[in-house]
């Protein structure tokens, strides 16, 4: 099985200088995207058919092909990394960036390349200092050594790549409220279209893709993409960063090729659940995907996949539900996150997601009642894609919504009894 | 008044976007570095600074969660309270946390030594529960090692 992304992680949580990343085979993608076109960039990675690791899944190189290129192009081009990483549940990026801060930097400036961007912004989460002091080291090491700024070893090519360290706030991850943070203002989502590739951040042509998105793009430069098709189990291409978390024997993190079982990850990677648990369900990618059940240990954890089944497999890390934890407590966690989070301009989204958290409490309390079940459900229809202006509601009602479905006897069984049975 | 190391800090990042305005949240975040938090004077001269007014900083700097416009203790513990530490135990946790310092969440203790406040998934939930203590972050917690933990913090 062969490693890419963390092929590179020190075994002692330190990470390689820039010195030691380059002995490795470090920036050797920056020199071959240096002397390809531009186009040709794009190219190679839309024939590797590498889909965003963000939780969306869109396909990259098709992405890029939508920004404007050539001599009458707007400029500057901006590139951000999405490297928000708030989504409970989700940890994959934060290593990538403790442990191989070249590497994001590498793939970015082979991804701006393609673009022909001219300034790139790493959108970290405050609360990642380790990643903000390691990428700030390595962001100077490239720039002594002309990976960055003017006329990129000698090629032409001029970047600018900053840090920005995030106030802090879900949507901030959300493309255009990423936008808006960036510019100062609240991370409110912008109205689409124009499309940030068209008119992005300042009003310019913008990219933004997640951390380990980024990461894939100089392997697949130096390698082609056959080679990252043959890496993967399945028809998404290349390797991905499963996690899992609960009260599994060995919570963690493992590079897979895409496409692996969830059995596999479950029992093999993670050990299976501690002793004297059951398995109940888990939330494939995060905190916003539906719940996947015993029928579904299956299922290959891919984007095309996944879904088919009737969830998503969002960021990969999995969060696992035993049968001591309560359900109903589990989602009013959620509900709890994503209410809060609600940016508040749609009135499904701020007020419904509220009204959600405050019901799963009273239920949760034995003050529910047989009715709430099916407000429960008419909120998340009201939450549907479609009905609001971002993302965040529709992905705040997967996991209640498949909760109702796979669950609801333990929900009724609150409403009958007047009391949660696992207190 | 912002001191010179602060101005500096703030003036230092101009090259980094096209426009003054985009400093918003870096220059609240410089300022609370140095003072622990983000006061009206200090949001007025970062308004002549950076030239926006400053009812629209106060709206930015409410938005965001890490930006605090209220004194905080010396220390500020933020717990996770989202939802694979929630499976783990953050309510022990909390209620651990909140019984050894006397306060409930979002106080600070009499003494000034430590704010209390919760914070949504710090990205290492396979080391769940987890917490942050200033730049510090604590990982698979519980009751007997948070108070060897919270005595490192003066
Ligand atoms: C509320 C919300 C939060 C998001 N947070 C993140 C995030 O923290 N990191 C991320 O990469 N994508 C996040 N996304 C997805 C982004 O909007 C976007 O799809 C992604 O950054 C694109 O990158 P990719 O194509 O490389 O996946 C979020 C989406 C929504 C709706
Ligand atoms: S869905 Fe929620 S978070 Fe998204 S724009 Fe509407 S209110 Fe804001
Ligand atoms: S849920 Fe607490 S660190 Fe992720």
């Amino acid at each position: 099985m062969e490693k890419v992304l963390t092929k590179d992680v020190p075994a002692d949580g330190s990470a390689f200088d820039l010195r030691t990343y380059e002995r490795a085979g470090g920036y050797q993608g920056v020199r071959k995207a240096l002397k390809m076109a531009p186009k040709e960039v794009v190219e190679v990675i839309k024939q590797s058919g590498l889909r965003g690791r963000g939780g969306a899944g869109f396909p990259t190189g098709l992405k890029w092909s939508f920004v404007p290129t050539g001599t009458d192009a707007p400029h500057p081009k901006y590139l951000c990394c999405n490297a928000d990483e708030m989504e409970p549940g989700t940890f994959k990026d934060r290593l990538l960036m403790e442990s191989t801060p070249h590497q994001l930097i590498e793939g970015m400036i082979c991804a701006a390349r393609a673009i022909e961007a001219d300034v790139a912004y790493i959108f970290l989460r405050g609360e990642y200092v380790l990643s903000a002091e390691r990428l700030t080291k390595a962001l100077t090491e490239a720039y002594e050594h002309n990976y960055l700024g003017k006329n990129i070893l000698g090629s032409g090519f001029s970047l600018e790549m900053h840090l920005h360290l995030s106030g802090g706030r879900y949507m901030c991850g959300e493309e255009t409220g990423l936008l808006n943070a960036l510019e100062g203002k609240r991370a409110n989502p912008r109205t689409k279209p124009p499309f940030p590739q068209i008119s992005g951040l300042f009003g310019k042509p913008t990219i933004v893709q997640n951390v380990e998105t980024l990461c894939n793009i100089h392997h697949i430069i130096n390698n082609g993409p056959e080679w990252f098709k043959g890496l993967s189990k399945s028809a998404d291409g290349g390797t991905k960063l499963y996690g899992a978390s609960g009260k599994v024997k060995r919570p963690g993190l493992w590079e897979l090729p895409m496409g692996t079982t969830v059995r596999e990850i479950l029992e093999e990677h993670a050990g299976g659940m501690r002793e004297g648990l059951r398995f109940r369900g888990l939330l494939p990618g995060g905190a916003s995907t539906d719940f996947l059940v015993e029928e579904h240990l299956d299922v290959k954890m891919d984007f095309t996949e996944v879904q088919k089944v009737g969830s998503r497999m969002g960021t990969g890390t999995m969060i696992v539900m035993d049968d001591r934890t309560c359900p109903v407590g589990f989602c009013k966690n959620l509900e709890h996150f994503f209410a809060q989070e609600s940016c508040g301009w749609c009135t499904p989204c701020w007020s419904g997601l509220s009204w959600a958290e405050k019901m799963l409490g009273s239920i949760e309390d034995g003050e529910g009642q047989e009715a709430d079940l099916e407000r429960l459900a008419y909120i998340c229809k009201f939450c549907a894609p479609g009905n609001t202006f971002c993302a965040l509601a529709p992905g705040a009602v997967e996991p209640l919504q498949s909760a109702l479905k796979y669950f609801r006897e333990d929900f009724e069984r609150h409403i009958h009894e007047k009391r949660c049975p696992w207190r | 008044m912002l001191s010179p190391e602060e101005r500096q800090e703030i003036e230092g990042e101009f090259g980094h976007y096209p426009d003054k305005r985009a400093l918003s949240i870096d220059a609240m975040r410089i300022v609370q570095r140095h003072r622990g938090w983000v006061s009206d004077d200090a949001l007025k001269d970062i308004s002549e600074i950076l030239e926006v007014p400053v009812s629209e900083l106060d709206s930015v700097a409410t938005f965001y969660n890490l930006i605090f416009r209220k004194p905080v203790g010396r220390h500020v513990i933020m717990v996770c309270d989202s939802i694979s530490c929630w499976v783990m135990g953050y309510d022990r946790l909390r209620d651990h946390l909140t019984g050894h310092l006397g306060i409930k969440m979002g106080e600070t203790t009499a003494d000034g030594r430590f704010t209390l406040l919760p914070i949504v998934c710090l990205g290492t939930c396979d080391h769940a529960p987890a917490m942050m203590v200033d730049n510090d972050l604590h990982r698979d917690l519980d009751a007997e090692k948070i108070d060897g933990i919270l005595e490192q913090y003066k």
